[in-house]
């Protein structure tokens, strides 16, 4: 059974796109083929011009991509900053850097999701909210010139989410193109200047939120007509 | 329309505190649920919902106070204690057993059942997730967030519980599935099974029940109806971002 199926899209530099859908969709698998971690049956992903399809996770993200996943598996027994400091020490090639360059780069990666006063805590320590900004940090320290954000805002109330919306516009303002899945239409309305919807494997629509939140097929395959009453794209 | 707590509540807990090693999280915390009632716990990530949930089916000790459950006194009981007194915990992220079959998903949540009518309590949670009835020997793993979700509720359910507590209902799904699972919510309610819903889409939460108690640093700042909890000016502004 084919998850992602047929899929053709584009990201530019410096665009935060939203991927949105039903579960099973192939949302997930569609960040794992491009992450390297799920092998292509067909097609091919191309990054910066060159095709990067059957490449393994490492290399994907010695070249630039990022990512995060949605089961936060953070080193239990090391604390934030050694966290964020693996981030940095396996990251993109060409900004590679030895320990003591890692630790600055991941201290201030911590500044930027605003975790600076946790670093030295056990990871055990943190809340949810913190833990999804640790699984950013750790991918931001990467260096990445795109991220890849799965979910990241799953299970934060609505304070709790523009408070990572603007951890995520921080990140981008550094100059990292954002690729994010959500089910949170706070968060596509709040960043996204595109949305990608896909269903059952295929790209069901794509175009700015405001248009794409409107579309009868959207709302018929994921947001059902009660939640389509409640936002106000 | 909104239910007043009748005389005798069926849930009746007083005076709460509990925590773990690290610190206390819950500090005298007061709630009821009547026969019936659908009650929202509200509250930031943190505040001590998860943990009070934990203390209600007997996984996290209570350091004082005490929780009555229908006239009877059952605070610190053991976990398999409360599921037969009739308490039923849907934990947050589901915690399914990923390789084994929905079937037997399902029935582990009757594991402590002796009466002979399970098999019509699992008609009765199919017939709440029709969705389910071709599923019942795929492994639960390999189902959608949304179908999991509802193998959880069933689950919880087939201990024919008196009160059901459902942690993060909404946690990584589809808004579509989401308020699916809210009507199903609402019919089990209504079927007379009192809930207690934890969320973070506070709105689908108050707009769901008929009371709602709202949790800050392990304390219970606010309750009442529903409907006037998601009208008080502090929730709008710290929990729904209006």
């Amino acid at each position: 059974m084919a998850a992602v199926d047929g899929v053709s899209f584009e990201v530019a530099r410096g665009e935060i796109v939203g991927i949105i859908g039903p579960n099973g969709a192939g949302k997930t698998t569609l960040l794992n083929c491009i992450s390297g971690m799920h092998r292509l049956d067909g097609g091919d992903i191309r990054w910066q011009g060159a095709s990067i399809a059957g490449m393994p996770p490492h290399r994907v993200a010695r070249l630039g991509i990022g990512r995060t996943f949605q089961i936060v598996r953070p080193f239990g027994s090391m604390t934030v900053l050694e966290n964020a400091a693996v981030g940095a020490l396996f990251g993109r090639a060409d900004a590679r850097r030895g320990p003591k360059e890692a630790f600055a780069l991941a201290d201030e990666v911590l500044g930027l999701v605003g975790l600076k006063s946790k670093a030295n805590h056990p990871v055990s320590s943190l809340t949810i909210p913190d833990r999804k900004r640790l699984e950013v940090a750790r991918a931001v320290a990467t260096r990445p010139h795109l991220l890849l954000l799965d979910e990241v805002m799953a299970g934060l109330n609505n304070v709790e989410i523009d408070e990572a919306l603007e951890m995520v516009r921080t990140v981008h303002a550094t100059g990292v193109t954002v690729l994010l899945i959500e089910h949170v239409m706070r968060v596509i309305i709040g960043v996204c200047r595109r949305a990608i919807v896909l269903d059952g494997g295929h790209v069901l629509a794509q175009g700015e939120p405001e248009v794409v939140l409107r579309d009868e097929r959207v709302i018929q395959a994921y947001l059902g007509e009660r939640y389509a009453k409640r936002i106000k794209p | 329309m909104q239910k007043e707590s009748s005389p005798e509540p069926l849930l009746e807990v007083r005076g709460l505190t509990a925590g773990f090693d690290a610190g206390p999280v819950l500090f005298g915390i007061d709630l009821d649920v009547a026969h019936a009632e659908l009650v929202a716990l509200v509250g930031a990530n943190g505040a001590g919902k998860s943990t009070l949930l934990g203390v209600l089916s007997g996984l996290v000790r209570a350091g004082a106070g005490s929780i009555t459950l229908a006239g009877e006194e059952v605070t610190n009981a053991r976990p398999e204690v409360l599921v037969r007194k009739g308490i039923a915990h849907v934990p947050q992220g589901r915690r399914l057993f990923g390789t084994m079959s929905v079937e037997k998903n399902l029935l582990l949540g009757a594991y402590l059942r002796r009466d002979g009518e399970v098999r019509d309590d699992m008609a009765r949670v199919l017939e709440h997730f029709p969705a389910l009835k071709n599923k019942l020997s795929r492994e639960a793993g390999t189902l959608s967030g949304g179908e999991q979700q509802m193998v959880a509720i069933g689950r919880g359910l087939m201990a024919r519980p008196k009160v059901l507590m459902v942690d993060e209902l909404s946690l990584g799904l589809a808004p579509k599935i989401v308020d699916h699972l809210i009507d199903v919510v609402r019919e089990i309610n209504s079927d007379g099974t009192a809930l207690i819903l934890v969320e973070q889409d506070v709105l689908v939460a108050l707009d769901a029940a008929n009371r709602a108690y709202v949790l800050e640093n392990g304390r219970v700042v606010l309750s009442g109806p529903a409907a006037e909890v998601r009208d008080d000016p502090g929730v709008r502004k710290a929990y729904l971002g209006l």
